[in-house]
C-alpha cells in the first residue's frame, strides 16, 4: 500500500544480475558495486546450482547493499552466485480463495492444490491505520472457554495474546480456540493461522485437528516449520496479516489472525540482528523490537464505515515461565491484555489451564453487557475475580497455619478456589456458550455467603440460584 | 539551497552527503516524494538524519534537501479539537488525501486555513507593544478565549490594528511601524521552550478527582508526576480519567508510540463527555497528538516535543494546562533505537548516555510562569508522564532518570491491578515533593485539619502492611483486637476510599471536599470502634453493626448529598457503636 520503487523513476528497463557479492555472513550477504538500489527492495538471488533464493534489502551504504536471505545461505559462493533486484518491495497474491488453503511462510501454496489465481498484489508491511479513522472495537467473539469468554472476552479488532510456557497446552488451546469460535450469526467468519516454527508434530496435529472438524475450509493456514529457513519467518506474520486485512477491510469479513509461535519470530528477528553487528538491547533483542512488534500487533482493528474486523491472537512461549523476559514484556505493552497459561494448573490437571488472575482484557467493557452479552457479566466477572483472589490469598496463609485456623466464611472461599479452577477454568475440550459460563458462575458463587457477593448484588434476585422466591422476577 | 544526496540507508536513519551548510535539527526533505526528516548529526558534508516515514523505497543517490529551518508547529485559533500525528498534520486530513491507512510524503496545513474565527481587537494603533501582549481575542470553542499574541522576541509600535470581524487564520490583523505584520499564527520551533518572564512557585493543587492523588500525593499545578508500571496496571486508564477530570482549563494529550485503539477510545469518548466545570464537550478543551506504535519511530520522539510547545502556546495566554504524554518510555525508545542506528556507544540497558539530560530539559518545560506580555498573566502547564518500565522492574533508566527530574512518583503496582485494586497506585511506594506546597490550599479551601486526617490514614495504611507480614507468618487470629481492628479499619481504606470506579458515573470524579469527608468517617468509625474496644465490646460485635455498608456506598452517592449524609451520619455512628453493650 506504501508507494514503492514504482513511484520513483524508474532504472533501466534491463535487470542487472550483480557478481559482485564479497561477504556472507549468518543469514545475510553483502554484494558491491550496487547501484540504483532502494531499501526494502526484494532480490532473487541465483544460485551456483541454478535455484533461486530470495532476499529483501536490509541496508545501503554507498554502493554496497545488504540482504537478508530468507531461505538460508548455505550454498552461496561469492563467486557463481548472482543477486538480480526486482525493483519492487515484498508483496503476497491475494484473493477469497486462499480459504481452505496451506501455503508456506511466504504464501506460497504448499498443499498440492492448484495454483490460486491472484485477484491482487498486496505490499505485505501494510500501512498504518490511521487512528482517526479507526472505529471502537466492539461485539465479542464467543470462543468457548470460560475463562476467556467469561472473564477476559475476546473483542472484535482486538489483539490478545496468550502467554504460554515450553511444555504447556497453547497449541491446544489454539485448535479448539479456531474450532469452537463464532461470531453472530449472518456474518462471515474466517481465520488466518500463521505458524512460525512449529515442528512438524504441532502442524500435523492442527491439520488433524482442522480436517477431523471441517474447520479448514474457513482457515488460511501459513506453514512456516521449524526446519524451514528461519528468516523466513520474519515474513510469515506479515503475510498472513496482509491476507487477513484483505479479507476483512475489503471482503468485509470477520478475521481472527492466530500467530503462534511469536518467540520464535523474536528470535529470527535477533539472529538477523546479530549478523548486522547492531548494538544489542536487552537479552541481545534488538533495540527495535519493540516498533517491530508493533508493526505486526497494530495491525488489528476495525475501520469506520467498514463491516470486516481483524481480530488477534497471538501465542508465544516465556521463556522459562518468565513474564518479565522481553518478549512477553514489549507484547504486554502493545497488546490489549493478556492470556496467561499456568505451569501449576497445568500439573494439576487443569485444562485449559489458564491463570485468570494476570490475564486481562482491556477491552472487555466494549464487547460485553446487555445486548452483548448479558446485563450481569461485569458483576459476575468482577465477583469472581475478588473471590478468587482471596481464595488463593487464604491457600498461602493455610500453607502456614492449617486450615483450622480460619473462620468458616475463609474455609468457603478456599473451596471456591478449588471449585472455580476445576469446574469454571478446567471446562476440558467442550466448548461453552456465554450463557452456561455464566449459569456456572453463578452456581459457583453461591457456595459463598449471600453477604459476601457484594459485587452482584444488584443481579442476585434474578440469577442466584438461592435466591428469596419472592424477590425472583421482582423489577430491577 | 542547501542539497545533497543519499549515501547510507538504515532504517528511519539516512545519511546524506554534499550537505555542507546543513544546521542540526534543521528539517530536510528527503527523495522523490519530499519524506520528512531532521538533521542529528553532521559529519563534514555528510549529515545524518532522521526520517519521519517510512524510508521503503528510498535510493542512494537520491535528492536531499534542505528548508534551512528547525521542526516547527503551528499556532493559532484552531488547535483544540484537533488531533495531530507527531509532527502535527491533522490526521483527518492525512485520512481525506489517502484514506483509511497512513500514506507517505502527505503534507498538510496543521490548521485550517479557510475557516473564519471571530477577532474582537483589543490593542489599538499606536501603542507600543511587547512579545506575548495580546491584539486580539477569538473565541475558540465555547469556553476558550484565544488569545492572539505578539510572538514572543518581537516589539514595537503598532501602525495598524485590524477592526474586529471574521478573519480567516492568514489575515493580517495588525501592522507594526517597522512595517512588519502579523496575521492569527505563529511558528515556534519545537525543540525550543517558549519564553516566559519568570517562574512562579507552584501553590494551588492540582486537582485530579482521583481520591488517592488529591489526598495522599498531590501535586501542584505547573508540577510534574511520572506514574510507572508494567503492563495492565492502568497507566492509560489513569491517564485517560486525569485528562478528562483535571481542574485545568486545557489538555494536551499525547498518545506516543501507544494503541492505536487508546486513541480512538479517546476520540469516541471525549466528544460525548462535558467538562464538569463548563459544561463544555472535553473535546473543546482537548488537543490530541497521536503516533501510535506502528506509525514511524523518527516521528515519535519529535511527538513529544510537538505536544509541549502546544501546551506552552495556552500557558503563554494565562490558562492552565495539563500535559499527559502516554508513554514516555516508548519516546526513550525510539531515541534507543535512533542512537543505536547511529551506531553511538550505549549507555545503560543501551539507552544513549544523554537520556538523563533530555529527560531533564523536557521536565523542566513544566512550572507555572508569569508569561511574556505587559499585563502579567500567570499560567502553568503541568506534565504527567508514563513509564512503562521493562519488565516492570522500576530500576531500568527510564524510570530512575525521570525521577530525579519530577515532583511526584504515583506508582502502579501489578499486585494491586491483579486484585482488581483500581486505581493500581501503590500507597507504599509512591511520593510527592509538593504536599509541603500545595497544604495551605487544602487547609483554606478544604478543612482546616485535612493534613491530620490524610496524615492518620496514611499511618494505618502503612501499619496494615507490617501487621500483614505478621499474619502472613502466625495467622490473624494471633493478633490482638486492638490490632485487628487496625486491618478491619485499613480494609475499608482501601475499599472504601482508595478504590475508584473510573467507570461508575458518580465515583470517576471525587471532589477533594468529599475525599476529606469519606476519610473523616472511616477515621470517626475506627476512633468509636477503638473506644469501644476498651470498654470491653468485643470486634465482632462492632463489625455487625450495618456501618461499614452505608460508608461504602458513600464514594459513589452523588456528592453534595453524601457530603451531607455524611456529616450526619459521623456523629450517629460513634453513637450507635457507643450503644453496643459489653456481653
Amino acid at each position: 500500500m506504501t508507494p514503492t520503487a514504482e513511484a520513483a523513476p524508474r532504472r533501466s528497463l534491463l535487470s542487472t544480475d550483480y557478481r559482485t557479492l564479497e561477504y556472507v555472513t549468518g543469514p545475510l550477504i553483502f554484494v558491491h558495486n550496487a547501484h540504483g538500489v532502494a531499501y526494502n527492495e526484494m532480490v532473487s538471488i541465483s544460485m551456483p546450482d541454478d535455484s533461486i533464493r530470495t532476499g529483501q534489502v536490509l541496508e545501503i551504504s554507498g554502493d554496497i547493499a545488504v540482504i537478508q536471505v530468507f531461505e538460508g545461505t548455505r550454498g552461496i559462493d561469492t563467486d557463481k552466485t548472482t543477486v538480480r533486484f526486482l525493483e519492487e518491495v515484498a508483496k503476497v497474491e491475494v484473493a477469497p480463495e486462499l480459504l481452505g488453503r496451506i501455503l508456506n511462510g511466504t504464501g506460497k501454496p504448499i498443499d498440492g492444490g492448484a495454483p490460486v489465481i491472484p485477484e491482487k498484489r498486496l505490499e505485505i508491511t501494510g500501512s498504518p491505520i490511521n487512528p482517526y479513522r479507526r472505529d471502537q472495537p466492539a461485539d465479542f467473539i464467543e470462543t468457548g472457554v470460560s475463562a476467556i469468554d467469561g472473564l477476559n472476552t475476546l473483542v472484535r479488532g482486538q489483539k490478545l495474546p496468550i502467554f504460554s510456557g515450553s511444555g504447556l497446552p497453547a497449541n491446544e488451546l489454539a485448535a479448539q480456540i479456531i474450532r469452537q469460535a463464532r461470531v453472530g450469526s449472518g456474518e462471515e467468519f474466517a481465520i488466518v493461522f500463521g505458524a512460525m516454527g512449529i515442528t512438524h508434530r504441532e502442524a500435523a496435529y492442527f491439520m488433524q485437528q482442522f480436517e477431523d472438524t471441517g474447520a479448514l475450509e474457513r482457515v488460511v493456514f501459513f506453514l512456516n516449520l521449524a526446519d524451514d529457513p528461519t528468516v523466513e519467518r520474519l515474513l510469515t506474520p506479515k503475510v498472513a496479516l496482509t491476507v487477513a486485512e484483505y479479507l476483512a477491510f475489503e471482503k468485509g469479513m470477520q478475521v481472527l489472525v492466530v500467530l503462534s509461535d511469536m518467540t520464535n519470530y523474536c528470535e529470527a528477528l535477533r539472529e538477523v540482528s546479530t549478523a548486522r553487528e547492531e548494538v544489542p538491547g536487552r537479552r541481545g533483542y534488538p533495540g527495535y523490537m519493540y516498533t517491530n512488534l508493533s508493526m505486526i500487533y497494530e495491525r488489528a482493528g476495525r475501520i469506520k464505515g467498514n463491516k470486516g474486523s481483524v481480530t488477534q491472537l497471538p501465542i508465544l512461549t516465556m521463556p522459562d515461565d518468565d513474564i518479565t523476559h522481553p518478549i512477553p514484556d514489549l507484547t504486554g505493552y502493545i497488546t490489549e491484555g493478556q492470556i496467561v497459561l499456568s505451569r501449576q494448573l497445568h500439573r494439576r490437571g487443569v485444562y485449559p489451564p489458564i491463570d485468570v488472575l494476570p490475564c486481562l482484557s482491556r477491552l472487555m467493557n466494549l464487547g460485553i453487557g446487555e445486548g452483548k452479552t448479558r446485563e450481569d457479566h461485569r458483576a459476575v466477572a468482577n465477583q469472581l475475580y475478588a473471590a478468587y483472589a482471596q481464595g488463593r490469598d487464604l491457600r498461602r496463609l493455610v500453607a502456614i497455619v492449617g486450615e483450622e485456623a480460619l473462620s468458616d466464611t475463609d474455609r468457603r472461599y478456599l473451596r471456591f478456589a478449588d471449585d472455580f479452577e476445576k469446574t469454571i477454568i478446567g471446562q476440558g475440550e467442550e466448548g461453552r456458550s456465554i450463557e452456561d459460563t455464566l449459569t456456572v458462575s453463578w452456581e459457583l458463587l453461591a457456595g459463598l455467603p449471600m453477604g459476601e457477593l457484594k459485587r452482584v448484588r444488584d443481579f442476585i434476585p434474578k440469577y442466584h440460584p438461592n435466591a428469596p422466591a419472592a424477590a425472583k422476577g421482582g423489577d430491577l | 539551497m542547501i542539497a545533497g544526496s543519499i549515501s547510507k540507508i538504515t532504517g528511519p536513519v539516512v545519511v546524506a552527503a554534499g550537505m555542507t551548510g546543513a544546521k542540526m535539527y534543521d528539517v530536510v526533505r528527503v527523495g522523490a516524494q519530499g519524506l520528512m526528516g531532521e538533521v542529528i548529526r553532521l559529519e563534514a558534508d555528510r549529515a545524518t538524519i532522521q526520517v519521519y516515514e517510512d524510508t521503503s523505497g528510498l535510493m542512494v543517490g537520491d535528492h536531499v534537501e534542505s528548508t534551512d529551518a528547525p521542526l516547527t508547529v503551528e499556532l493559532g485559533p484552531g488547535l483544540l479539537t484537533s488531533i495531530y500525528d507527531g509532527v502535527q498534520r491533522p490526521l483527518p486530513v492525512i485520512a481525506e488525501q489517502s484514506g483509511d491507512f497512513i500514506e507517505r510524503g502527505t503534507v498538510a496545513s496543521a490548521l485550517d486555513r479557510d475557516k473564519l474565527w471571530p477577532f474582537v481587537a483589543v490593542a489599538t494603533a499606536g501603542t507600543d507593544v511587547i512579545g506575548g501582549d495580546a491584539i486580539g481575542t477569538v473565541k475558540e470553542g465555547q469556553t476558550i478565549v484565544h488569545k492572539i499574541m505578539v510572538a514572543p522576541r518581537k516589539k514595537g509600535r503598532l501602525s495598524w490594528v485590524a477592526p474586529s470581524g471574521e478573519y480567516n487564520i492568514d489575515t493580517v490583523v495588525a501592522k507594526f511601524e517597522d512595517g512588519t505584520e502579523m496575521t492569527m499564527t505563529q511558528r515556534w520551533p519545537v525543540r525550543e521552550g517558549r519564553p516566559y518572564t519568570k517562574k512562579l512557585d507552584p501553590t494551588t493543587p492540582f486537582t485530579t478527582g482521583m481520591r488517592i492523588l488529591d489526598t495522599f500525593f498531590p501535586i501542584a499545578l505547573g508540577g510534574n508526576a511520572i506514574i510507572p508500571g508494567g503492563f495492565g496496571t492502568g497507566k492509560t486508564v489513569t491517564q485517560q480519567s486525569l485528562a478528562k477530570w483535571a481542574d485545568v482549563d486545557i489538555i494536551v494529550y499525547i498518545g506516543c508510540g501507544e494503541r492505536g485503539n487508546e486513541m480512538t477510545e479517546v476520540l469516541t469518548e471525549f466528544p460525548q463527555l462535558d467538562d464538569p466545570r463548563t459544561g463544555a464537550p472535553l473535546m473543546d478543551r482537548t488537543v490530541l497528538v497521536a503516533n501510535t506504535s506502528n506509525m514511524p519511530v523518527a516521528a515519535r520522539e519529535a511527538s513529544i516535543y510537538v505536544g509541549a510547545t502546544l501546551a506552552e502556546y495556552y500557558r503563554d495566554m494565562g490558562y492552565d494546562v495539563a500535559m499527559m504524554a502516554d508513554s514516555t518510555s516508548r519516546w526513550g525508545e525510539a531515541l534507543r533505537e535512533v542512537s543505536g542506528r547511529l551506531e553511538e556507544m550505549p549507555g545503560e540497558e543501551g539507552y544513549p548516555a544523554y537520556l538523563a539530560t533530555r529527560l531533564a530539559s523536557f521536565y523542566e518545560r513544566s512550572g507555572r510562569v508569569e508569561t511574556l506580555g505587559a499585563d502579567d498573566r500567570i499560567g502553568s502547564v503541568t506534565m504527567v508522564g508514563a513509564v512503562s518500565p521493562a519488565g516492570g522492574d522500576m530500576s531500568e533508566p527510564m524510570t530512575q532518570n525521570s525521577l530525579r527530574v519530577t515532583g511526584a512518583f504515583w506508582a502502579l503496582d501489578t499486585s494491586l491491578a491483579h486484585r482488581r485494586h483500581f486505581p493500581a497506585i501503590s500507597w507504599t511506594k509512591s511520593y510527592t515533593l509538593f504536599l509541603g506546597q500545595v497544604r495551605g490550599w487544602y487547609e483554606t479551601n478544604v478543612a482546616s485539619d485535612w493534613v491530620s486526617y490524610r496524615d492518620r490514614a496514611m499511618f494505618i495504611l502503612q501499619k496494615e502492611t507490617e501487621l500483614q507480614e505478621i499474619v502472613q507468618l502466625v495467622g490473624p487470629d494471633a493478633l490482638p483486637e486492638s490490632e485487628k481492628i487496625i486491618l478491619e479499619v485499613a480494609r475499608m481504606l482501601r475499599e472504601d476510599f482508595l478504590q475508584q470506579f473510573a467507570f461508575d458515573d458518580v465515583d470517576a470524579y471525587c471532589p477533594p471536599l468529599k475525599a476529606y469527608w469519606i476519610l473523616k468517617v472511616i477515621l470517626a468509625f475506627s476512633d468509636a470502634a477503638v473506644a469501644a474496644l476498651n470498654r470491653g465490646v468485643s470486634l465482632r460485635q462492632v463489625l455487625e453493626l450495618p456501618i461499614r455498608d452505608s460508608i461504602a456506598g458513600f464514594k459513589t452517592t452523588p456528592h453534595e448529598e453524601a457530603i451531607k449524609s455524611m456529616q450526619a451520619f459521623t456523629s450517629t455512628l460513634a453513637e450507635d457503636i457507643a450503644g453496643i453493650e459489653v456481653l
